[in-house]
């Protein structure tokens, strides 16, 4: 995974395969305290106690296609090679939590990436499910909400393509006057 | 015959849904994307991304986007299922942005299938 932004899209598609309605990511970039915390959150079916400690494991999965599961141990990794780590919160029926933490300024800390392809990636691919993006860099903030967007849109489906790009610049715009660095590949044709 | 087992069961129930949910959302394509580890790593977001382009180009209202998680061939991501309503989805490897611009355009758009892209006809 070349950044950040893609592992949030691996680790919500678990959440997805969790069976969850909801999945709130929050990223909380502290460049003066030299730490980035980057959490995702769902009220999916959860892992049962005894399966938690491996998650981790890159030898274990539940799905029957491949005998191998990376989303998680590539994210360990990401965290543990810039002096942070991974913690793993569920609960059966609940919901789980995976709170990652970087050394912002550590040399081989990811790059955010292109977080609004991220996003608008999983709202055409999931028009159902309701995603929240909470960023917080020092004391500003940025929230996208899909709850609020499909009360203002109507009739209109999220995942209209015009909708689509809406949402692709909104994020864009709100990230990048907090200051964020993005890699905005696409839109300048590059990803 | 070999036996089924409830794992089978819970996956054709999953199927004959999709199929009925294409029928009754009035779109005549679903173009699946399939987002595990493996199709991320090879780039399946700007796939779905220049989809997603291609569809707002075009000006398109009858097709279904989805992703999916790995279907077990990661050697060969991305890949993109095409399912024409009453026809047999086709699986596609080895995908980019122009891969998908071209398929989206001549198999989704004019019913041809590209055969050069093609992995898999009929279910996963």
């Amino acid at each position: 995974m070349q950044d950040l932004s893609l592992h949030i899209l691996d680790i919500v598609e678990n959440s997805i395969a969790a069976k969850a309605s909801r999945v709130e990511i929050r990223i909380e970039e502290d460049p003066e305290g030299n730490r980035m915390i980057l959490e995702i959150e769902d009220d999916g079916e959860g892992i049962p106690a005894h399966l938690l400690e491996k998650v981790v494991d890159p030898f274990f999965t539940t799905r029957s296609t491949r005998k191998i599961g990376l989303g998680l141990s590539l994210l360990e990794q990401a965290a543990q090679q810039c002096e942070g780590d991974l913690q793993v919160h569920s609960r059966e029926g609940e919901g789980t939590l995976v709170r990652a933490t970087f050394r912002y300024n550590h040399i081989d800390r990811k790059p955010l990436g292109d977080i609004a392809s991220t996003l608008t990636t999983l709202i055409v691919g999931n028009p159902d499910m309701d995603f929240k993006y909470v960023h917080i860099r020092s004391d500003d903030s940025f929230v996208f909400d899909t709850v609020e967007l499909k009360t203002e849109l109507g009739d209109i489906p999220i995942d209209h393509p015009k909708v689509v790009r809406f949402i692709r610049d909104e994020i864009t715009n709100g990230l990048t006057k907090l200051g964020c660095k993005l890699d905005l590949g696409l839109l300048a044709g590059e990803e | 015959m070999p036996k089924i087992k409830v794992e089978d069961l819970k996956r054709i129930k999953e199927e004959v849904k999709k199929a009925t949910s294409l029928r009754e959302g009035g779109k005549r394509v679903k173009v699946t994307v399939h987002m595990g580890t493996c199709g991320i790593a090879s780039g399946a977001r700007k796939v779905l991304n220049a989809l997603v382009s291609a569809m707002e180009e075009e000006g398109v209202q009858d097709v279904m986007v989805t992703t999916s998680g790995c279907i077990g061939i990661c050697s060969k991501e991305p890949l993109v299922t095409v399912e024409v309503l009453g026809e047999e989805p086709i699986t596609y490897c080895y995908m980019d942005e122009n891969k998908m611009r071209q398929v989206f355009k001549r198999h989704v758009l004019g019913g041809e299938i590209q055969r050069q892209f093609a992995l898999a006809k009929g279910l996963e």
